[in-house]
């Protein structure tokens, strides 16, 4: 499972036996209640497989420094806890820490969040949900890992279901270490994270289009029942 | 009747007073839900940010041509609500598109941006959008009741459907205002607000906490900024045709400011004291309190 490919590299591990793809995603014919008979491909119909694009910084430098500081102030969580980290995200929400007199704030949905909170460590069946969730957020957006299982797997280093290093399969902007972080840990995270991304060095989502065949061979190394397009948005 | 341009500058200038008021409200309001939960809250400038951000983000997805333009038609809804209400009594400035009818078009507005919104919202194709349109949906329809019955009984009362004559009938101190004349129709009209302010109990629609936000679920970037936009417009607008119907219009801007925020204070009060309704009892509650009020309010005028 270690064995990783490098940027530019071709995959050189034996490719897998495919697997059937599931009943619920095989293309089939539907009749509608006028008598029309139309083929539904849930692969093609419910998925855009456009890969993603590099949206560079168009803009003149004074006006994406103006983007950018917005952005830094503005940072909307996904909620989404992938992990035994997430626990410590409440606190933040909650009087103790409150999190949103800097400006962040929680969305649940990806389309409306920037900032994707791996927190903890993430097994490969939540690394797929994960992947999926990042690619449906806007660019510009940030990863933060979370703890030191995202780092090097922390305490399951040898665990058999779980990633190692959350930066081969997503492109992680900082880390926050600690096992757990405390909640001031995450705010002096966040803290950091907005000076990153007012510098202009936030550009994780398109490093993840540059080195989108990379990402997608190490995902894929893991990911055994990969049953879904490369790209879901 | 001639149309006088001058209108449109005038108009504009009241949509960009009511844009920052509303930001700054919206934030306000924020603020003093969080201090009742013991926060400190968004600072009073993070909605000029949000916003700022959301028209910054360098993609944005479609899902077809609705989904365009149900953050255009909700935009519209506010908008359009805002413009053709007096917003100043007696003042040639700001009494906007205002014309004889437009009591009518003011509710007929009131519902267009959610019907809009469903459309869009519908296009998206997400399940959890499907669910909070529906909810959605039934929750203002059946909040609309109440105050479809309290503006009757004003327009009998009045005999008139122009907001500026009523605003006119209420002048010369606040015992003249509808509130103190009809209390039955502000009564069955601020419940109905209640349920239209998307605030708790009636925010099970919007509530990040339930089936993801409703409506907007698949909405982002420069679309949900638009509707961001709105959400600070249209409250706004909604308490203005109040503030004109039963609590005497605002004949300069600060009285505007001051009876605005003490309107909206209302629906902040109680959500903050009363746990979240589900859609059939908010609608049931609808049935029960708000209703009979608004048909006693046109029985008794």
């Amino acid at each position: 499972m270690e064995a990783f490919v490098k940027p530019g590299e071709k995959n050189r591990l034996k490719e897998r036996p495919e697997r059937p793809v599931k009943q619920e995603l095989q293309p089939r014919v539907v009749k509608t209640p006028d008598g029309q008979e139309i083929t539904v491909e849930p692969l093609k119909d419910y998925y855009c497989e456009a890969p993603p694009r590099v949206h560079p910084p168009a803009y003149a430098k004074i006006v994406e420094d103006l983007f950018n500081w917005a952005r830094a102030e503005s940072l909307w969580i996904l909620g989404f806890g992938t992990g035994c980290g997430a626990i410590e995200m409440r606190p933040l929400m909650t009087p103790r820490f409150d999190a949103y007199r800097y400006g962040i704030q929680w969305r649940p949905t990806p389309r409306q969040a920037n900032l994707f909170v791996i927190s903890g460590y993430l097994s490969v069946k939540t690394l797929k949900r994960a992947i999926r969730s990042y690619e449906q957020m806007q660019n510009p957006k940030y990863v933060v890992g979370l703890g030191s299982c995202t780092i090097n797997g922390g305490m399951y280093w040898d665990s058999y279901n779980t990633i190692k290093r959350l930066d081969r399969y997503l492109p992680v902007d900082l880390y926050i270490t600690g096992c757990m972080p405390r909640p001031e840990a995450l705010l002096a995270g966040f803290l950091e994270l907005k000076k990153i991304i007012k510098a202009g060095k936030g550009e994780g989502a398109n490093r993840y289009a540059e080195n989108f065949d990379w990402y997608k061979a190490n995902q894929k190394q893991v990911i055994h029942d990969w049953d879904m397009p490369d790209y879901s948005w | 009747m001639t149309f006088e341009w001058m209108k449109i500058p005038f108009a504009l200038l009241t949509l960009f007073i009511v844009v920052n008021y509303g930001l700054l409200l919206t934030a306000l309001m924020q603020k003093i839900a969080a201090r009742v939960g013991g926060r400190y809250g968004i600072p009073i400038y993070q909605n000029y940010i949000d916003l700022l951000k959301n028209y910054a983000l360098r993609s944005a997805i479609t899902h077809g041509f609705m989904f365009y333009l149900g953050p255009v038609f909700r935009l519209t809804g506010g908008v359009g609500l805002l413009l053709f209400v007096p917003t100043i009594y007696g003042s040639a400035m700001f009494s906007n598109m205002s014309f004889a009818g437009d009591l009518i078009l003011a509710l007929y507005f009131i519902f267009f941006g959610s019907l809009g919104m469903a459309l869009g919202a519908g296009e998206s194709g997400h399940p959890y959008s499907a669910i909070g349109v529906s909810r959605g949906l039934s929750q203002v329809t059946m909040a609309e009741l109440p105050l479809a019955l309290a503006v009757f009984a004003i327009a009998v009362q009045y005999q008139t459907l122009s907001i500026t004559e009523i605003v006119a009938a209420q002048q010369g101190g606040f015992l003249h205002w509808t509130l103190f004349t009809n209390p039955l129709a502000v009564i069955a009209a601020m419940l109905s607000f209640l349920g239209s302010m998307m605030r708790p109990p009636f925010d099970v629609v919007l509530a990040p906490q339930e089936i993801p936000i409703g409506p907007p679920t698949e909405y982002h970037s420069a679309y949900l900024a638009l509707m961001q936009t709105n959400r600070v417009i249209f409250p706004i607008a909604k308490i203005v045709i109040f503030m004109n119907l039963f609590f005497g219009g605002a004949s300069n801007w600060p009285v505007f400011f001051v009876k605005v925020f003490a309107i909206y204070m209302v629906s902040v009060l109680v959500g903050v004291v009363f746990p979240r309704f589900r859609v059939e009892q908010s609608i049931r509650w609808f049935m029960v309190w708000a209703v009979p009020i608004g048909i006693a309010a046109i029985l008794i005028v």
